[in-house]
């Protein structure tokens, strides 16, 4: 359990942090999913990889945690978060910098889109492991990205980035 | 077969623009990356398309590599939960061990090239705080030496060997990438992206034996970028 723990615990704490966007509730969440990993060892069928099972797991516990706290933010508000800060310069300024913009922006995505977006170019989990994972068909899961791509592009935008896609 | 993406956006995405974010990420089959790669030569909305991905797929691993790791809080709850555990199921226990040794017999081919490696160096790495929690008694659990502020990670404290920042080329199989590794004695350390951190044998090299070494690196067929990292 120790190399285990000790060879995934930062990413699922990542992915948590991602989901739940709170490092205590992310701490405690990956306490309960190696905690359920130890105790359901024997479910673990070998079909996936290891790193998918676990995903999975903090994924669901993730998701209880939100309905728990009933406080999920709304896209919307999120991108109108970042158009508030239009008017000060110093923020204009700093929205220039397509980096972070694009970074800001990734921390505002519905938890849907955030999921997605990590699980592919964080967690390298292909097509068929992020469908395993988040429970939607293939398809789904390319169309779900490429909406999520499209939001990003349009808080984007509203940021004043322009990178000519779409 | 020209994308025009924008006007598949009016419509519905193409197979090879919703492929794309795989693509940046290394984690298509041959067959699909060889797809994307043909239409990206061929179509110069889709390739503006994919380098806007670039930056976000790096953006993405930057912001989750800045969320930083758990505290050694998570570690010592769970390790005390699992003592808790009713000690009714004695088979519990020698089982698991049975059990997770399946897991990483399950291991995709992928996590396989790079986890050995990054496994025994992790359990090196840590072995100041997880080397506290192994016992001759599996129901008990100290934390004497453990302090709650410390990172999970510590230094080793001695000068590094050479390592280097590499991305393997999309077709190198699995067996390959291991041969390379026995070759040059590399471990795999870290990954991130699609690239990986590998650290070469055991000792510290001269600044120009590293040099040698990244040439060396970089006339590998199966290496499709190499850098020393300071």
């Amino acid at each position: 359990m120790q190399v285990l723990y000790g060879r995934h615990h930062v990413r699922v704490f990542r992915f948590g942090v991602r989901l739940v966007r709170d490092e205590q509730i992310a701490e405690d969440l990956i306490s309960e999913v190696f905690l359920d990993v130890w105790r359901q060892a024997g479910k673990f069928e070998g079909r996936s990889a290891v790193s998918t099972w676990l995903l999975a797991i903090t994924r669901f516990k993730a998701l209880s945690a939100l309905r728990r706290r009933k406080d999920v933010e709304l896209d919307d508000e999120a991108a109108n978060a970042i158009e508030d800060g239009s008017d000060d310069p110093e923020v204009a300024a700093q929205k220039k910098d397509t980096s972070q913009a694009l970074r800001k922006c990734l921390t505002v995505l519905s938890p849907e889109h955030r999921e997605i977006v990590d699980l592919v170019y964080y967690h390298e989990k292909s097509v068929e492991e992020v469908a395993e994972i988040v429970g939607i068909p293939e398809n789904t899961v390319k169309t779900r990205l490429f909406y999520a791509r499209k939001k990003l592009a349009e808080l984007l935008k509203a940021a004043g980035i322009e990178r000519g896609w779409p | 077969m020209m994308a025009t993406s924008k006007k598949m956006l009016e419509q519905e995405p193409s197979e090879m623009e919703m492929l794309l974010p795989w693509h940046a990420a290394g984690t298509l089959n041959s067959r699909d990356a060889r797809r994307v790669d043909e239409a990206l030569a061929r179509d110069p909305e889709l390739a503006r398309q994919y380098a806007a991905i670039r930056e976000e797929y790096a953006e993405t691993i930057d912001l989750n590599e800045s969320l930083g790791a758990p505290s050694a809080r998570a570690m010592q709850k769970l390790f005390a939960a699992i003592d808790a555990e009713p000690a009714s199921k004695p088979s519990l226990s020698r089982s698991i061990s049975t059990r997770i040794a399946g897991f990483f017999a399950s291991l995709s081919p992928r996590t396989l090239a790079w986890s050995s490696s990054l496994g025994v160096l992790a359990l090196v790495l840590q072995a100041g705080v997880i080397g506290t929690l192994v016992t001759n008694q599996p129901t008990s659990f100290h934390t004497a030496s453990l302090s709650v502020d410390e990172p999970l990670t510590r230094s080793l404290g001695v000068e590094p060997p050479p390592r280097a920042l590499v991305r393997f080329a999309p077709d190198a199989r699995v067996a390959d990438i291991t041969a390379f590794l026995d070759r040059y004695q590399a471990a795999i350390i870290d990954t991130r992206g699609g690239m990986f951190s590998l650290q070469f044998g055991n000792k510290a090299m001269a600044k120009d034996q590293i040099a040698g070494l990244m040439s060396k690196l970089q006339s590998e067929k199966m290496i499709s970028f190499a850098v020393a990292i300071p």
